[in-house]
C-alpha cells in the first residue's frame, strides 16, 4: 500500500483574520493577534499547504486560466474543475492558532445521478481527517463534490 | 460567553442579512484566503469564453462561511461540535443572501448540554441556495 500524504497544516492567527474577513465575519477584533477558535469551514483552507493542490498556479505549469486566451489550456473540457454538493464538518476540539495539524483524505463513496439542469451527475466524496501535534482528533470533514456532463443550465 | 439553554428554545428562529450585493472582490477575498483559485470564482473571461458560465460565481465554501455566521453569533466558533450543508443552487455577483436558524432540539449528550439548529440561506428571489443543520455547545 502507497504511503497516504499527509499536509502539514499550521494555524496561524493571522490566516484565521484573513479567512473570517473573506467570509465577512467581523465578530471577533480585527488585528490577527486573537487566539479565538476559526470559524467551522476553515479547515478548507488546508489546501493552501497542499502542495499539489490542482486549483493553484504552479511555476512551469498551464493553468487553465485566462490570459492570452480564455483559458490558458488547449482541449480542457468545457466544465472542467467540477462543483462542490455538500460539505460537512464535525469537531472534536476547536481549531485555534497554534495548532499544527495533519491533514489525510480519502476517498469515500462515488455514485451517478441524471439530471435535467445539466445532463449525467457524477458524485464522489472525500473525506479528510484533521489531528492536531499531539495525534488528537480535531476534526472529521466530509465532502461531496458532483461533476457535470455539462455547465449547468441557468434558464 | 456560551449561550445558555435556558435562554433559547425549540423552535426559535435566528435571522440574519449575510451580505448585500456580493462583490466579486469578496470572492477574490475568498480564493486568497482558502487556496481555492479555481477561474470559476475570479475569471470572467473563462467563465464565459471557455467554461459556458455566464460570468463568475461563488465558491459553495463562501456561502457555506457565511452562513456558518448564523452558527457561530449564536453559539461561538469555540463550540461547533458540527456543521452541515448541501449546495442547492448557485450564488451569484450581485445576490443578497440571508441566513435563518431555527432550533431543533435542546438534548445532554456525553455530560454535555446540545442544541441542533437547522440553517436555510436563501437569496433575494427567495431561492434556497444552502440548506444545513449545525450543533453547538450551550451552557446547560
Amino acid at each position: 500500500m502507497a504511503d497516504e500524504k499527509v499536509i502539514k497544516f499550521p494555524v496561524e492567527a493571522t490566516h484565521i483574520m484573513m479567512f473570517r474577513r473573506s467570509i465577512g465575519d467581523y465578530s471577533v477584533a480585527d488585528t490577527g493577534t486573537e487566539q479565538t477558535a476559526a470559524p467551522p469551514t476553515f479547515p478548507q483552507a488546508a489546501a493552501q499547504f497542499d502542495p499539489d493542490y490542482f486549483l493553484r498556479i504552479k511555476p512551469g505549469e498551464d493553468w487553465f486560466g485566462s490570459g492570452k486566451d480564455p483559458s490558458g489550456v488547449k482541449g480542457t473540457p468545457a466544465s472542467s474543475g467540477g462543483l462542490h454538493a455538500e460539505q460537512h464538518f464535525e469537531f472534536a476540539r476547536p481549531i485555534r492558532p497554534g495548532d499544527a495539524l495533519s491533514v489525510v483524505t480519502k476517498p469515500g463513496k462515488t455514485w451517478e445521478k441524471e439530471s435535467k439542469r445539466a445532463g449525467k451527475l457524477m458524485f464522489s466524496e472525500r473525506i479528510t481527517e484533521y489531528r492536531n501535534q499531539n495525534g488528537e482528533l480535531v476534526c472529521t470533514a466530509r465532502g461531496v463534490g458532483v461533476k457535470t456532463e455539462r455547465p449547468v443550465d441557468q434558464s | 460567553m456560551t449561550l445558555k439553554a435556558s435562554e433559547i428554545a425549540v423552535g426559535d428562529t435566528f435571522e440574519e442579512i449575510l451580505v448585500k450585493d456580493l462583490k466579486r472582490t469578496q470572492l477574490v477575498m475568498y480564493a486568497g484566503t482558502s487556496g481555492d483559485y479555481n477561474p470559476l470564482h475570479t475569471d470572467d473571461v473563462y467563465c464565459r469564453e471557455a467554461a459556458g458560465y455566464p460570468g463568475v460565481f461563488a465558491h459553495g465554501m463562501l456561502t457555506m462561511g457565511m452562513t456558518g455566521r448564523v452558527a457561530t453569533n449564536l453559539f461561538g466558533a469555540e463550540n461547533i461540535k458540527k456543521y452541515g450543508v448541501r449546495f442547492t443552487n448557485q450564488v451569484w455577483p450581485g445576490d443578497d443572501l440571508s441566513g435563518s436558524a431555527v432550533v431543533e432540539a435542546i438534548r445532554e449528550e456525553s455530560g454535555e448540554t446540545l442544541v441542533d439548529i437547522k440553517l436555510t440561506t436563501t437569496n433575494q428571489n427567495g431561492d434556497v441556495v444552502i440548506t444545513g443543520s449545525a450543533t453547538g455547545r450551550v451552557d446547560p
